[in-house]
């Protein structure tokens, strides 16, 4: 007679797996990355290339190093490592970059246990970590390679919010070249419409809900609007896109229910006006997302859904 | 509210088979455990001669079920067997003559009012033939028929594979609405709904052909989305009423009555002839042949597969159901069950238990929860050994559909936790109950 496997139930499972939702994120920013060498040139693919690499290469050493079952082929490392390269200048000396990508993956990710267990974003973490240590490198932006209105010079120049924040309004690129990412920042936070069709990719194929990117998005359109600045140029300005839809949708650092996720995204919201219109940086996302994930739990719990037992609690 | 579901594969490859009897088996197992509640206690001994119909064990307790043989022959032992839930309890073996001489305790009951009605019902050892294996008789002694608002005729059979309901509803229609006369006259019932889920167009066709001739009986078309059949779900999603934790759905007005149980008690009603034999859905992937077939009950599963054409691949795994709730058996000699209305065999790749990565805290368990647990919460209490935790997630409300099992991407084994978790909390609540005594 043959032995039978044993098994509690479900015998069936979906063929969803914690590698294929990573894919999916890394084809989702696929478009960030391209349009950031088109606009930036091909050194933004020597900082992603940098980064990805000293992310996964970090995240292999260290579970080897620690005998902990080393998981890079789950591709989580390649996403924080895409992440941090999209949140730093393209002029960053690569060594700083690699800084970063060690910091993100051992500090932040596998010190606190790995994967699903980082209560902050690490790409976040340390962009915010190499701001303070590399305030220099870390704002050297420079002009991209072209704009709608034809090339332009690879000079020096200020992001958009710095240059509201100085109030030299006349040197602003358009609306149309903010759209295609065509102005100084970081490298993988320019274009809107990449960071769109790879955010749509990810609500479609259920990856992300609509809800943190809405609730955030949408506090930051309604707070400008009541505090009378420019709508449209505060959405696409800065990194709200790329926050909103791939740093404030990371699974472990932020809550995973419905009404916890707008909580988080309203909370973004709010810390990001309050940031860009009275505080001393020009740009609010990354800090606005590092301080809800430290609100992340109690967000969770309190947020949590009743069970539905129809009004009966026997104990 | 809307409660939440998933979608899964439907393999609904038997609806179009209809049951086919099978030749007998050289032997039947009877366990005195086929049902929820005390086991059956057996009347016959080691050498009695049985017959078709006749009654070998007794209702031991109020829940409880009397059972009956599917052949006629001779008892070959009564003794304790190790049964698929993992507990020795007493079986019947018998071995048919290949006469199948009917009883002479096979006939019609008498009925003439409530009393009677749930007497016949208890006699005819029925229970709930759906999965749950709830003797009938207890759901319909109802002390005020009045309570009974509707009765919901479950028919959703939401598990992938199965068919054995969707067989009842094309090919015992009239003894669906014949059971259905039986509860107008003697449960005073005054509303019917059939819950069916919309992926047997065939069925529900059927169904509304004879509803129609009725002003009582409505024909319920509910999504397929699973767990659609399951008790809870059924009622709120036909009668908008959610059964409180810990309650019977009669505290809502409501009995839930599975589609092949009533088809079998009306025929029961008609011919006397107990609950002994049933149709069985066969299928999974290691399968030559699938197709629904009627066994006795207690036939061994390794008969009815080879008896039904044998399998293309070895078995790897054997269920009783289908694959979202279904109980792997240990045995492939163990035998088919009042409440087995689906054998589905697996082979190695079909069986392949999934790799297990860390949980990556996707909230796709929590977010797919027809009862809204979290069961990524529960999981970390249960590590915790936190019974205060636990009671305050509910876990005990966890019907184990396998729902957050099925969608998590990280192949937990949340069905796994939820049930040991329950076993915590039922220990933490018992020695809270002992301090409040003392």
């Amino acid at each position: 007679m043959n032995r039978l496997l044993s098994a509690v139930s479900p015998h069936f499972h979906s063929r969803r797996t914690t590698q294929q939702i990573m894919l999916d994120v890394i084809i989702a920013l696929v478009p960030a990355a391209v349009m950031s060498v088109v606009i930036f040139g091909y050194r933004s693919a020597m900082v992603i290339a940098t980064c990805v690499s000293v992310c996964v290469l970090s995240e292999f050493l260290f579970e080897k190093l620690c005998k902990r079952e080393v998981t890079v082929s789950d591709l989580s490392a390649v996403v924080t490592g895409l992440l941090l390269a999209f949140n730093l200048p393209v002029t960053i000396p690569l060594w700083q970059a690699a800084f970063g990508s060690v910091v993100a993956i051992i500090v932040v990710k596998q010190l606190f246990g790995g994967i699903g267990q980082n209560f902050a974003n690490p790409a976040i973490t340390a962009r915010i970590i190499m701001m303070t240590a590399f305030s220099g490198t870390m704002t050297n932006w420079v002009s991209p390679n072209f704009t709608t209105s034809g090339a332009a010079d690879a000079v020096s120049t200020a992001t958009p919010l710095t240059l509201i924040t100085k109030g030299e309004l006349n040197s602003l690129p358009s609306y149309l070249d903010m759209f295609f990412g065509f102005r100084g920042g970081c490298l993988g936070e320019t274009c809107v419409l990449a960071l769109l069709l790879g955010g749509l990719y990810l609500i479609v194929r259920g990856v992300i809900s609509w809800h943190t990117p809405v609730a955030f998005i949408g506090t930051v359109a309604v707070m400008s609007l009541i505090c009378g600045k420019d709508v449209p140029y505060q959405l696409m300005a800065g990194g709200l896109m790329l926050g909103a839809f791939f740093m404030a949708t990371d699974y472990s650092s932020t809550p995973p229910n419905k009404l916890g996720k707008i909580v988080f995204g309203v909370g973004c919201g709010l810390i990001t006006i309050l940031i860009r219109f009275w505080g001393n940086f020009p740009e609010g996302v990354s800090f606005s997302i590092l301080l809800m994930n430290i609100l992340t739990p109690y967000i969770t719990k309190l947020t949590r859904p009743k069970p539905l037992t129809g009004g009966a609690d026997k104990l | 509210m809307k409660i939440h579901g998933i979608r899964v594969p439907h393999h609904k490859n038997t609806a179009n088979s209809a049951p086919v009897r099978l030749p007998l088996p050289t032997v039947i197992t009877i366990p005195m455990s086929m049902h929820i509640g005390r086991p059956s206690a057996p009347i016959v001994k080691k050498g009695d001669s049985v017959k078709v119909g006749q009654k070998i064990a007794e209702a031991s307790a109020y829940i409880s079920a009397p059972v009956h043989s599917g052949v006629s022959g001779t008892v070959k032992k009564v003794d304790e067997m190790l049964i698929s839930n993992g507990q020795k309890v007493p079986c019947i073996v018998i071995e048919p003559d290949g006469l199948q001489e009917i009883s002479e305790e096979v006939k019609p009951p008498v009925i003439t009012d409530h009393k009677s009605f749930v007497q016949a019902v208890a006699d005819s050892g029925s229970v709930g033939l759906g999965g749950a294996g709830f003797p009938t008789n207890v759901k319909l002694n109802v002390r005020d028929l009045n309570e009974i608002e509707a009765v919901v005729i479950n028919a959703a059979e939401c598990e992938p594979y199965i068919t054995s309901d969707t067989r009842t509803a094309l090919d015992k229609t009239e003894y669906i609405f014949k059971g259905i006369d039986a509860f107008r006259k003697y449960m005073k019932v005054r509303r019917f709904i059939i819950g069916i889920e919309n992926n047997k167009p065939d069925a529900i066709e059927k169904l509304r052909s004879f509803a129609q001739k009725t002003d009582d009986v409505e024909v319920h078309v509910l999504p397929s989305i699973y767990p659609q059949g399951g008790e809870k779900v059924l009622v709120y999603n036909t009668m908008h009423r959610l059964i409180p934790k810990g309650s019977l759905p009669l505290d809502v007005g409501a009995v839930v009555i599975n589609i092949t149980t009533l088809a079998f008690l009306a025929e029961y009603f008609e011919t006397g002839m107990p609950l002994v034999e049933r149709c069985v859905t066969l299928d999974g992937s290691a399968v030559k042949e699938p197709k629904n077939v009627i066994v006795p009950v207690g036939m061994p599963i390794s008969e009815v597969i080879e008896a039904a054409g044998g399998l293309k691949s070895e078995a790897a795994k054997i269920l009783y159901g289908g694959p979202m709730m279904g109980i792997a058996v240990p045995d492939i000699d163990a035998p088919i069950l009042k409440n087995t209305n689906a054998v589905t065999v697996m082979d190695a790749k079909e069986a392949a238990p999934p790799k297990t990565t860390p949980c990556i805290n996707c909230g796709a368990c929590l977010n797919h929860c027809p009862l809204k647990l979290d069961p990524r919460a529960i999981a970390k209490a249960y590590k915790k050994n936190s019974g205060e935790e636990l009671k305050q997630l509910q876990v005990d409300l966890c019907m184990e559909c396998g729902c957050c099992g099925y969608v998590c991407p990280a192949k937990r084994p949340l069905v796994q936790t939820n049930k040991l978790a329950k076993a915590v909390l039922r220990i933490y609540k018992e020695s809270n109950k002992k301090e409040e005594r003392q």
